[in-house]
C-alpha cells in the first residue's frame, strides 16, 4: 500500500506530558488500517469471492492457466481503471475512453503496418491519446458541459470516425511477434505475462501520484470543494483538463497492449471495456461524489471484476449466471464500502 | 505620507444593473486591525472577494504598498501577502488538516513530489502557534471530523502560514462558542503584536468594537463612516450611528466622526 502510515512521532513532538500517549492514527498498524480502509475493504471483497470460488471448484482454481489468462487481459483494463480513479475523484466521469483506446491503438497499428518500429507506434499512440484526452477535457471544462453526457457523445463520435474510415476492416500485425517491443512489453517470462508487470508498475506510479504528488493533492481538493480550491489559487479548470489527458494516455497504452496481445487491431478495439472498467473503479472503493478515492483499491477492483466471469464459469455454473453475479458483487461491494467508509459530504 | 499596505480606490462592482459596491475607498496600514462593519447586503463579502482576487471589480484601483496592481487574481492576491479566511472557511472537508493548510501551495520537491513529512511538521508547528491543539486530532485528521471552531482554526493556520502581511477574517466569530471566540481574539492580538495587519469583518458590532483600531462602516455598497477607535467613546455610539444610517439612508461624505464625539 502506498498511503503509508505516519509511523513514529517525530522527536520534537514528544512533549513530556504527551510522550506516553499516541493518537490511534500514529500507531503503525492501526494508522495503516485507518488510512487504507477503502482499499483494504476491496481486498477483503476479492479474497472472500476467491475463497468461495475455490471451495466450489478447488481443481480449476489451483491451476496456473486460469490465473495466466486473467493476468493476460487484466493489464488492458488497469491502464484505464487507474486514471479513471483520478477523473472520478476530480468530480467528473469519462465514458469516452473506450473510443480513445480504439483510436490510439489504430494509430499504433497504422505505424507498425507501415513498417516502423513498434516503439515509435507506441509513442504515436500515446501522443494521440493525450490529444484526444485534451480535446475531451477542454470540451467538458471550457464548454461547461456535463462530463457524463459530453464524454458519452465523444465516445460515439470517435468510434463512428473509426468505423467510417475503416469500414469495419481490421489490421493484422504479423511482424509484431518478432519485434523487440513485443518481447519487452507483451511476452511471457516463466509463465507470467510480462504486461502485468508493466501494469503493476503503472499502478504503483499512479498511487504515488495520487497520494504523494501535487497533482493528486489538487485533484482531490478540486473534487472535494472546487470553490475553495479556486479561492486558494488553484487553476481548477486546468486540473480538470489534466485528468482527462491522463485517462487519454492510460487508454492509449491499454489499447496498444490489447492490440499487441491479439496481433490484430479491430475497429471495435476497447469497446468491451466500458462497463467493466467503470464497475472496477466503484467496486474498488472510490465513491461517486468526488474528493476521495483509492488507486490501489481500483486496481484490486479490476482484479475482482475480471475474476467474476472466469470464476462463475469455472465454479460449474453456466455462462448465463455471469451477469447476475457481476451485478451481485458490485452491489455487495458498494454496500460494504458504504458501511466501511465515513462520508463527510 | 507613507504608502498604505493595501489601498482600494473607488472600487465598484455591479452585477448587471445592480451595484453591490458603489465606489469604495479603503486602506489598511501596517500593524493595525481594521474593523469592517455592515448589515447583510452592505457589500462586505463582495469587498473581501475583490481583495482576495476571487471577484473582479467593475471599476476602481487596487494598490499594494502604493503600487497599482494589474491582472489581479487569487494567486496574485496571495503572492502580495493577503490571506483570506472566508466565512464558509473554504475548506475541503474530506481532506486532512495538512492538505487544507497547504491547499494551493503544496510543499513539493523536484517534479512536484510532496514533502509530506515536512508538511506535517509545519502543520503541527502552526497549530501549536495558534493554540490549536488537541489529543482528538492530528495534522492528518479529516477536517469533516472537526467542530466549527476547530475548522476556523484550520482556516486561520492556513492564513498565517506564509507570514502574510494582511489577514482578512470574514465573520470569524459567527457560529462560534464564547471560548472559541476568545481564541480568535487572542490570535488577532498576537498577529497585531507581530506587526501584521488584520481586516476584521463582522456584523456583531460588539465583537468588532472589542478588537479593532479603526472602524469602517459599509452601507448599501458605500462607506458610511470611517473613524478611529479614539473617536468613538463607547460601542453604543457606534450602534446609534448605525441605526441613524439605517433609518435615514446612507449619507456618503458625512463628516467623519463629528457627531459621534459629541454624544454623551
Amino acid at each position: 500500500m502506498i498511503d503509508l502510515a505516519e509511523g513514529k512521532p517525530t522527536a520534537d513532538e514528544v512533549v513530556p506530558s504527551e510522550a506516553e500517549w499516541r493518537h490511534p492514527s500514529e500507531h503503525p498498524v492501526r494508522g495503516f488500517i485507518l488510512n487504507n480502509r477503502a482499499s483494504l475493504g476491496t481486498l477483503a471483497v476479492f479474497l472472500i469471492m476467491m475463497a468461495i470460488f475455490t471451495v466450489a471448484n478447488p481443481v480449476v482454481f489451483s491451476t496456473w492457466n486460469l490465473y495466466r489468462s486473467v493476468l493476460t487481459t487484466l493489464p488492458v483494463a488497469l491502464f484505464a481503471v487507474v486514471p479513471l480513479v483520478f477523473v472520478v475523484t476530480a468530480g467528473e466521469i469519462d465514458l469516452s475512453f473506450p473510443a480513445t483506446m480504439g483510436f490510439a491503438s489504430w494509430i499504433f497499428a497504422l505505424v507498425v503496418q507501415a513498417g516502423y518500429d513498434p516503439f515509435l507506434g507506441i509513442i504515436a499512440a500515446i501522443v494521440t491519446g493525450m490529444m484526444l484526452g485534451f480535446c475531451v477535457g477542454a470540451l467538458v471544462v471550457y464548454g461547461s458541459l456535463s462530463s457524463l453526457v459530453a464524454t458519452l457523445g465523444m465516445n460515439f463520435l470517435l468510434r463512428g470516425l473509426i468505423q467510417i474510415i475503416n469500414e469495419g476492416k481490421s489490421i493484422a500485425l504479423v511482424t509484431l511477434n518478432h519485434s523487440l517491443a513485443y518481447k519487452i512489453l507483451s511476452s511471457e517470462v516463466l509463465g507470467v505475462p510480462v504486461q502485468i508487470l508493466w501494469a503493476v508498475a503503472f499502478v504503483i506510479f499512479a498511487a504515488l501520484l495520487y497520494n504523494r504528488h501535487r497533482f493528486g493533492a489538487q485533484v482531490k481538493v478540486v473534487g472535494d470543494n472546487p470553490d475553495s480550491a479556486q479561492q486558494m489559487g488553484i487553476d481548477v479548470n486546468r486540473v480538470r483538463v489534466k485528468v482527462f489527458v491522463f485517462i487519454g494516455i492510460g487508454a492509449a497504452i491499454g489499447g496498444t497492449f490489447s492490440t499487441m496481445i491479439n496481433f490484430t487491431w479491430w475497429p471495435t478495439a476497447g469497446d468491451g471495456y466500458l462497463l467493466p472498467v467503470l464497475a472496477s473503479v466503484f467496486v474498488g472503493g472510490t465513491p461517486t461524489w468526488g474528493g476521495v478515492g483509492t488507486v490501489v483499491g481500483g486496481a484490486i477492483g479490476a482484479l475482482t471484476v475480471s475474476f467474476i466471469q472466469t470464476g462463475v464459469v469455472a465454479a460449474g455454473l453456466s455462462g448465463f449466471y455471469v451477469q447476475f453475479f457481476n451485478g451481485l458483487i458490485i452491489i455487495l461491494a458498494l454496500l460494504g464500502h458504504r458501511w466501511n467508509q465515513a462520508r463527510y459530504r | 505620507m507613507a504608502d498604505h499596505l493595501i489601498e482600494l480606490r473607488g472600487v465598484t462592482k455591479s452585477y448587471g444593473s445592480v451595484y453591490a459596491l458603489g465606489g469604495v475607498d479603503l486602506r489598511v496600514d501596517k500593524g493595525e486591525v481594521v474593523g469592517l462593519i455592515g448589515d447583510n447586503g452592505a457589500g462586505k463579502s463582495t469587498l473581501i472577494k475583490i481583495l482576495a482576487g476571487v471577484v473582479k471589480p467593475t471599476n476602481g484601483k487596487i494598490l499594494v504598498r502604493g503600487v497599482p496592481v494589474s491582472g489581479w487574481n487569487a494567486a496574485r492576491s496571495r503572492d502580495a501577502g493577503i490571506e483570506t479566511v472566508f466565512q464558509d472557511r473554504a475548506l475541503a472537508v474530506q481532506q486532512s488538516i495538512v492538505r487544507n493548510i497547504f491547499m494551493g501551495r503544496e510543499l513539493a520537491g523536484p517534479f512536484g513530489w510532496l514533502k509530506v513529512d515536512k508538511e506535517i511538521a509545519e502543520a503541527r508547528r502552526l497549530m501549536r502557534e495558534i493554540g490549536f491543539t488537541s489529543k482528538v486530532f492530528t495534522p492528518q485528521s479529516i477536517v469533516g471530523q472537526l467542530s466549527g471552531g476547530e475548522r476556523q482554526g484550520v482556516a486561520i493556520a492556513r492564513a498565517i502560514y506564509k507570514q502574510a502581511d494582511l489577514i482578512v477574517l470574514d465573520e470569524p466569530t459567527t457560529a462560534l462558542s464564547l471560548t472559541e471566540t476568545a481564541k480568535v481574539f487572542h490570535f488577532v492580538r498576537q498577529v497585531r503584536a507581530s506587526g501584521r495587519s488584520i481586516l476584521f469583518i463582522g456584523h456583531n458590532i460588539h465583537h468588532v468594537f472589542e478588537i479593532a483600531d479603526r472602524f469602517v462602516v459599509l452601507d448599501r455598497g458605500k462607506v458610511a463612516l470611517e473613524t478611529d477607535r479614539s473617536e468613538v467613546a463607547t460601542v453604543e455610539d457606534l450602534i446609534n450611528f448605525m441605526e441613524e444610517v439605517a433609518s435615514s439612508g446612507h449619507q456618503p461624505g458625512r463628516p467623519k466622526a463629528k457627531s459621534l464625539g459629541a454624544t454623551p
